[in-house]
């Protein structure tokens, strides 16, 4: 069963909490104006790449239509949300939890270790990996911690106007304001997915173990 | 369908405990003081006279949206539409030691800023245009701010359910160099969908502060006693941030 220090499990329980309300109140910002367009700019269906079906209610904070109440959630939430993702990326190197658990090595790239570890993950076998992760669980991690969660913040500076006088280039990186704004929303459902494989993947493989293991840190003592 | 209604539940649930927490006192401070956050993070990083991108007149959106009032039928609006605006005035007032009431031809003929920038909406559009008028610091110069001035209060023509529109601003944003009483859009006068005669440009924040249909400038102290306190019609009606760079 793996083991978990503190700092993690402190940012794993508060980053949950923030991307949930973030993810709500978000689909409540989706719902004032359902197209995504590419480039600078974009203002009708015809030049939209993406309608967006409109989120009901119950899927979205405040839980009625309320761009401004959603905005305030969203705008607070952000905080605690990016703070905290800095706070753990220092943490994970310091504690060298990046180092150790996190970083491939070249032989889990081979397409038959990969093959391997798919095979394995298919027959709910998850304890196979050299270290306290697998190959699939590393690429996973990774994804999310270093891809999905930093670009959610840096898609979410690029579109905010008062930052843009300061930050303009990377607006222009990212292709223009509307193109980081799709991207944001891209990120967000990106981070949906890995939820939900990894709530799946909890159930799967002993929820009480791992649960207790992200709570207190795991049955034996931590080395 | 079961897993449905448990997700459906266990949404209500956080739902219903976000807005507890929101409409508790500590809550709704907590929600207003992170715009503030924002808003000195933004200041921390962004230099006061830092420009918002400007592009190539080549990048004009072939149509500029209006949201809000876009024919505003209330009081003389329509009459000055039919005047072609001849009669239109602008004063600049309040906390100023010189009091100015402006036509259209004097608006016309002081130095002109143009600009061709993105407007962003906060429901999450994104149009651009090419923006034609004076800075906003040349006029409050000429009316001459008096110290106790901290807000520029933009006064509107238009009647929106029941309310007349209106904006504010800080200093630091009036007298940001892109901050130009807007006359034409696109090297022609402003549509009414787009605020005919006069509308603001305050490029580094969303599109609810560039208030149309201009009437009034007036520098204040405190927006408390403007219209219900919130600095805004959106921010009164709707608890929009005050601070729309965000």
């Amino acid at each position: 069963m793996t083991k978990h220090v503190l700092s993690t499990r402190i940012w794993h329980w508060l980053n949950l909490l923030c991307v949930v309300v973030l993810f709500m109140s978000g689909l409540t910002i989706s719902n004032a104006h359902r197209l995504l367009y590419w480039g600078d700019w974009g203002f009708d269906r015809s030049q939209a790449w993406l309608e967006v079906p409109r989120f009901p209610d119950w899927m979205t904070i405040p839980g009625y239509y309320s761009l401004a109440v959603a905005r305030d959630w969203h705008i607070l939430m952000a905080w605690p949300f990016a703070v905290g993702l800095l706070f753990m990326w220092i943490a994970m190197l310091v504690n060298r939890h990046f180092k150790r658990d996190l970083t491939t090595s070249r032989r889990e790239w081979r397409p038959k270790a990969i093959w391997r570890d798919i095979v394995e993950h298919a027959k709910l076998n998850f304890d196979h990996g050299e270290g306290k992760y697998n190959f699939l669980q590393k690429l996973a991690y990774g994804l999310v911690l270093g891809l999905f969660l930093p670009m959610m913040v840096f898609t979410g500076i690029a579109i905010s106007p008062g930052m843009e006088p300061t930050f303009g280039w990377f607006v222009d990186l990212l292709g223009g304001r509307q193109s980081a704004r799709s991207l944001h929303f891209i990120f967000a459902f990106a981070i949906l997915g890995f939820f939900i494989v990894h709530v799946a993947l909890v159930l799967l493989s002993g929820p009480i173990g791992q649960m207790r293991a992200m709570l207190t840190g795991g049955s034996t003592h931590e080395a | 369908m079961k897993r449905r209604g448990f997700l459906a539940a266990a949404g209500a649930a956080f739902v219903a405990g976000c807005n507890k927490v929101a409409d508790s006192d500590a809550g709704a401070r907590l929600l207003s003081a992170a715009e503030k956050w924002h808003m000195g993070a933004h200041r921390l990083l962004t230099n006061r006279e830092a420009l918002a991108p400007e592009y190539p007149r080549s990048a004009v959106s072939p149509f500029f949206r209006g949201n809000g009032s876009a024919d505003p039928q209330n009081g003389d609006y329509p009459r000055h539409v039919e005047e072609g605006f001849a009669n239109w005035q602008l004063t600049v007032a309040g906390l100023v030691r010189n009091p100015l009431a402006l036509t259209l031809d004097n608006i016309r003929r002081l130095p002109q800023r143009t600009q061709v920038t993105r407007h962003d909406c906060v429901e999450g559009w994104s149009a651009i245009g090419e923006w034609t008028g004076p800075q906003l610091s040349l006029l409050l110069d000429e009316a001459q701010l008096r110290p106790e001035a901290q807000f520029i209060v933009f006064r509107c023509a238009d009647n929106l359910n029941g309310q007349d529109y209106y904006e504010s601003v800080d200093l630091i944003d009036a007298y940001h160099p892109q901050t130009i009483v807007a006359h034409s859009l696109n090297g022609e006068p402003l549509p009414v969908r787009n605020g005919a005669p006069l509308r603001m440009r305050i490029e580094r924040q969303l599109g609810y502060k560039h208030a149309k249909y201009l009437t009034a400038i007036e520098a204040v102290a405190s927006l408390d006693d403007i219209g219900e306190g919130q600095g805004g019609y959106w921010e009164d009606r709707a608890g929009y941030q005050w601070y729309a760079g965000i």
